[in-house]
């Protein structure tokens, strides 16, 4: 990509989040509502379908400004960072890598243009960190697959239209044969449960899906059949990269509201970016940061080009990004004393949004195991 | 229906800092932007675009990194671009720079050319009437509102005034110059910033266009600016300590004593 197009990409997110994004951050926490009329304003420019490619509908972009635009929002509000990187790593992403071509063109234009919300789902009551214990039964007959169960924390859920949904389809040799299907929000049976009242990301939909004798046409299954698992695993690890630009996102977000606090709040006379305890603080955490941007960036790289590293690169990323987004809004909240304990600064949001990231799409424990699963296997 | 777009790139103003020592603006880093008033007239030239069909060119004069403002032109959906760009150029005053545009816009062809009002850096509000007088067209000047009504194929123009709106019906060719407050300029999409290489930027040079090289330049430019000269603020603050009657008065007498009121 040439220099010029990832300048003028950079200009534009970077408007588009202060001017559109920023304003309405505050709101969509307090009010727990998706940002509907973000959504709208981020199809019409073609966010939805950076990476997908232009026979398709979107704009054959590449994941360095995918990445960058899931950490130039989730700067400002990252629930407007979550819903991007969940529409696109989790839902377009596997389209494009697993769909049959009939299903590219059937699912990937409205996906790229906004038309339509995409989703993913994986996590049930009885299978989250061991996600291999599904429950959501997909029974084949003679002309379709008669999906059952329920699908629980799923991000986008209510908005997407689109879902990939992992199911069991039999036995496998080594424990349950599971199969991904491309589910829509329209088929008979579907529905959406309990809205998740939740700690951080508040404007970001988290819902339970239920399946009750849904059909799903057999041409909508996802890759072949018993493939749902290494699907699922494969998707997450670019799904990974997009959190740990949101969680970067949240960090550099904070430390820029808190390096303009620390010059304008006064204390024994001077501002307290006078002294040497904030100065290090600061530098502390600007290296934190400016590390995680390195190994998001190496990801993004390793997803972009198919590297055989990308598993470990997307599980460092999102490791160390999400625990120097912790780091980083735990301490910028210290730096705004009592002040930054209270909703009137946006560091205090930060700290809840934060947490997440260590959460979910793997938590930090998870990424560790993949991280030192390779080390060991060698 | 072909509109061109004159945009001048010119310093992110309100970026810009003041030398405390020689009174200059101190340029050095300072980002570059498409001026406001034209990117306005980016946006309404594609809104004419979707509502009733045009082809939209953008032209600019100046420097090679120009470019990137027609970069920028192209991202928002324009889908032509020229920089007009030539050392001959260089040293041009309103008249001068206005003389080059216009030639070159008669090698384009254009139905309607839309300029901004002024720039931000001269604050002239001269190039854009000056076109029109070279080209020999209508102008419409301070348009804060422009559509196009396809049964009498005319275009209807709200001109501002301090106190009142004119509105002008318009057929045939015209040049409008149009106010920032119009609309807010859409941003750049996704899809015209990743497909740049199927719109490159045309390169327009003294050879090709037909001007006089007395009229152009230096040479061309009758006016010579003197000297620059920064406004100085007196930003002296006084604090008096009183209470609310005896400051009250205190504020009023101040005031009179300044003429203020």
């Amino acid at each position: 990509m040439a220099d010029y197009k990832k300048a003028l990409f950079a200009q534009m997110i970077k408007d588009f989040a202060e001017t559109e994004v920023k304003p309405l951050a505050q709101d969509v926490d307090e009010q727990e509502r998706f940002p509907v009329e973000t959504v709208e304003k981020m199809a019409k420019l073609g966010l939805f379908g950076i990476v997908v490619p232009k026979q398709y509908g979107g704009a054959g972009g590449n994941y360095d400004m995918y990445i960058s635009a899931v950490e130039e929002l989730s700067k400002h509000c990252a629930t407007t960072g979550v819903i991007l990187s969940a529409h696109t790593s989790l839902c377009a992403a596997p389209i494009l890598e697993y769909g049959t071509e009939a299903q590219k063109q059937k699912y990937l234009p409205d996906l790229a243009t906004g038309k339509k919300i995409g989703a993913f789902g994986l996590t049930e009551p009885n299978a989250g960190t061991d996600a291999s214990n599904q429950q959501t039964v997909a029974v084949e007959t003679e002309d379709c697959y008669v999906l059952n169960g329920s699908k629980i924390f799923i991000t986008n859920a209510g908005y997407a239209q689109t879902y990939i949904i992992i199911a069991v389809t039999g036995k496998g040799p080594k424990g349950p044969e599971m199969t991904a299907f491309i589910v829509e929000s329209a088929f008979e049976g579907f529905s959406v449960g309990k809205k998740e009242k939740k700690m951080g990301i508040r404007g970001s939909s988290t819902c339970e899906l239920i399946f009750e004798n849904v059909k799903v046409p057999k041409e909508n299954m996802l890759g072949k059949r018993g493939e749902g698992f290494k699907i699922a695993m494969k998707t997450l690890d670019g799904g990974r990269i997009g959190i740990a630009a949101q969680a970067l996102g949240i960090a550099e977000g904070a430390l820029d509201a808190t390096v303009a606090y620390v010059k304008s709040r006064k204390q024994f006379g001077r501002p307290i970016s006078a002294f040497q305890n904030t100065q290090f603080v600061l530098a502390d955490l600007a290296t934190k940061i400016a590390a995680a941007k390195g190994l998001v960036y190496v990801a993004a790289n390793a997803k972009q080009n198919k590297l055989p590293t990308l598993s470990v690169n997307a599980a460092q990323a999102k490791l160390f990004a999400a625990e120097t987004a912790m780091e980083v809004t735990t301490k910028c909240v210290q730096l705004h004393g009592g002040y930054g304990y209270t909703r009137e600064y946006p560091v205090e949001r930060m700290m809840r949004d934060a947490k997440i990231t260590e959460i979910y799409e793997g938590t930090s424990e998870v990424q560790r195991m993949v991280i030192s699963g390779a080390l060991l296997k060698k | 229906m072909k509109i061109i777009v004159c945009v001048k790139q010119v310093p992110n103003t309100t970026e810009i800092k003041i030398d405390p020592v020689t009174n200059t603006l101190k340029r050095d880093g300072v980002p570059s932007i498409i001026n406001p008033d034209d990117k306005t007239a980016i946006d309404v030239a594609l809104q004419l675009k979707e509502k009733h069909g045009a082809q939209v060119c953008v032209l600019s004069m100046g420097p090679a990194q120009a470019e990137n403002a027609l970069r920028e032109a192209l991202a928002m959906g324009a889908d032509e671009a020229y920089l007009l760009t030539d050392r001959a150029f260089a040293g041009s005053d309103t008249l001068a720079t206005s003389t080059i545009i216009a030639a070159a816009i008669k090698k384009l062809g254009a139905d309607v050319v839309l300029c901004g009002r002024q720039a931000i850096d001269g604050d002239t509000a001269q190039v854009g009437p000056q076109i029109a007088e070279h080209l020999g067209v209508p102008q419409i000047t301070y348009a804060a509102a422009i559509d196009y009504d396809e049964e009498s194929q005319a275009l209807i123009v709200k001109r501002q005034f301090e106190d009142r709106v004119q509105t002008l019906q318009v057929k045939g060719k015209c040049l409008i110059t149009v106010l920032s407050t119009l609309c807010k300029p859409r941003y750049m999409n996704v899809w015209d910033i990743v497909n740049q290489d199927e719109k490159e930027v045309g390169k327009i040079t003294f050879a090709d266009i037909e001007v006089n090289p007395a009229d152009i330049g230096l040479k061309g430019s009758p006016t010579k600016v003197k000297s620059t000269a920064t406004k100085q603020f007196d930003k002296t603050i006084e604090t008096l300590e009183l209470d609310a009657e005896s400051a009250a008065k205190a504020i009023v007498d101040a005031l009179k004593q300044r003429h203020l009121i």
